[in-house]
């Protein structure tokens, strides 16, 4: 059990998680950023998301995370459609820097190739990343 | 990176180090920006602020020499009295932003921006009169900001100085903190009430833990860098090398107070008189967003018609307001009051308005 990074997400170098789920026969992906994310960017003041049914393309930008002291891109683990978007971020940003794995999940994404989740990374390997980085 | 005497009190504290201007500093400390100027408001904040210059004009040419440098009028200063002030290029534009305090005739001192110091020094050598001797003590000077409106209560046990008889830019130059001896002035850069504690640098860190104690009592908190902005945008107070620098005059950046053209002649008043003479084309210009989204340094700044009319110089949320707010020079024309602009964040237009004065002022006791 590891709070910091929990043990059944997956990781991308760009500090975004993904948790990934069976449904309707497909998976869908919860995505958020990582503990390390918002231990760097500080309070989180605004954060800009897509709108259900529109794409995203793995490795592409998806919306902005706004901290009080800079502006963030986020970039999307994941190809598909945006099945549901956490909305109430739209009024309280701050269950980013509060629970960014549960109430401060952003997006849902059905996923449309499944192939993409063997580049993410495991926690474990995310983990080395950052100390690679000198985290 | 150069370090203050209190790195390691700021290491202790678990702060985020940056790198801001040469100096590791502290961007904020584990509870956060939000929480840090949220203590500013309502308590205290500590801010090591010894990062900052201090330069010395002694003799009896120092009035003379300082005159020479500033736009302000230093005839008007008494001991004990400071005044800020900036210095100008012979163009108008600004060298530095910076209080002058008085402590006898014949010694002035000069808090300047840290980035600023080893400029700042060489422009007063190149332009010092006679019998004046010119002496950075920066290295060996330490300067503690305690701000907020529990400032006075919390500090007073700490000195046999009576602060409520010090008044706003007022100073005391034989006063003790815990015993040591410091000076006293009730200046800041928060828009909040509060004082700056000037000390021998070697007394810094024992000073700042003793303040720290006498802060957190009152429910005050160490703050950064971060909360630092925040705070003296939401003031209104302009930065260095946002929203000032050496292609910006006074004028332009609404300082005109503290511009002296009738006074004492200065480095820059004949070209800050034309200026005035001429009409003043641009100038900084505050605004709220009124549709969601932060303008940032950088950004442009379009007029009504969509046509790009200036620059954010700073920018972000206000805390206090639970607003997003910004700075910009824009063409004279649209600086005034509920005149509509929008920014340019990142690709998206976002809707924002023209207000005048401080976004936040504090009440009165």
């Amino acid at each position: 059990m590891n709070a910091q990074y929990p043990d059944d997400l997956f990781y991308t170098k760009d500090h975004e998680w993904a948790r990934v789920e069976d449904r309707d026969g497909g998976k869908v992906a919860t995505i958020g950023v990582t503990r390390y994310a918002v231990e760097q960017l500080g309070d989180v003041t605004q954060v800009d998301l897509p709108k259900e049914g529109e794409s995203v393309k793995q490795a592409e930008v998806f919306g902005s995370v706004e901290s009080v002291k800079a502006v963030s891109d986020l970039f999307a683990p994941v190809t598909g459609k945006v099945v549901k978007v956490n909305s109430p971020l739209a009024d309280s940003p701050e269950y980013v820097n509060e629970d960014p794995y549960d109430e401060g999940w952003m997006i849902q994404v059905a996923v449309s190739n499944a192939k993409e989740l063997d580049g993410l990374l495991d926690a474990e390997a995310y983990q080395a990343f950052l100390r690679e980085q000198g985290e | 990176m150069r370090r203050t005497p209190l790195y390691e009190a700021h290491v202790r504290l678990g702060a985020k180090m940056v790198d801001f201007g040469g100096w590791a500093m502290p961007v904020s400390y584990p509870t956060g920006i939000l929480e840090e100027h949220r203590a500013t408001r309502t308590a205290v904040g500590v801010f090591d602020v010894c990062h900052m210059g201090e330069v010395h004009f002694t003799g009896p040419g120092a009035a003379a020499t300082v005159q020479r440098l500033v736009t302000n009028d230093v005839g008007r200063l008494e001991n004990g009295r400071a005044f800020y002030t900036v210095a100008c290029l012979p163009t108008g534009g600004i060298v530095d932003d910076l209080i002058v305090y008085r402590l006898q005739p014949d010694h002035y001192v000069a808090v300047v921006n840290a980035s600023n110091i080893d400029k700042d020094v060489d422009w007063f050598q190149e332009h010092r009169g006679d019998d004046c001797k010119i002496d950075d003590a920066s290295p060996r000077t330490g300067l503690i900001a305690f701000q907020g409106p529990r400032a006075e209560a919390a500090l007073q046990p700490l000195t046999s100085l009576p602060l409520d008889r010090l008044r706003p830019f007022s100073f005391a130059s034989d006063a003790t903190v815990d015993g040591r001896p410091v000076w006293i002035a009730r200046t800041g850069y928060t828009g909040e009430d509060g004082f700056e504690i000037f000390c021998d640098a070697q007394d810094a860190p024992a000073l700042w833990d003793r303040l720290m104690t006498a802060a957190e009592g009152a429910g005050g908190k160490p703050v950064g860098l971060g909360a630092r902005d925040t705070l003296r945008l939401e003031a209104r107070l302009p930065l260095y090398g946002n929203d000032l620098d050496d292609d910006t005059t006074p004028l332009e950046a609404g300082l005109g107070w503290v511009v002296k053209l009738e006074g004492d002649d200065f480095i820059g008043r004949d070209a800050l008189r034309a200026q005035q003479a001429a009409g003043i084309a641009r100038k900084l210009t505050g605004f709220v967003m009124t549709e969601r989204g932060i303008a940032r340094h950088g950004y442009a700044i379009h007029d009504a018609d969509g046509a790009a009319v200036g620059t954010v110089t700073s920018g972000g949320p206000a805390p206090t307001l639970t607003q997003n707010i910004g700075l910009g020079y824009v063409p004279t024309r649209l600086s005034v009051t509920g005149t509509k602009l929008s920014i340019d964040c990142r690709g998206k237009r976002v809707a924002a308005e023209v207000v005048t004065g401080p976004f936040y002022k504090r009440g009165k006791k």
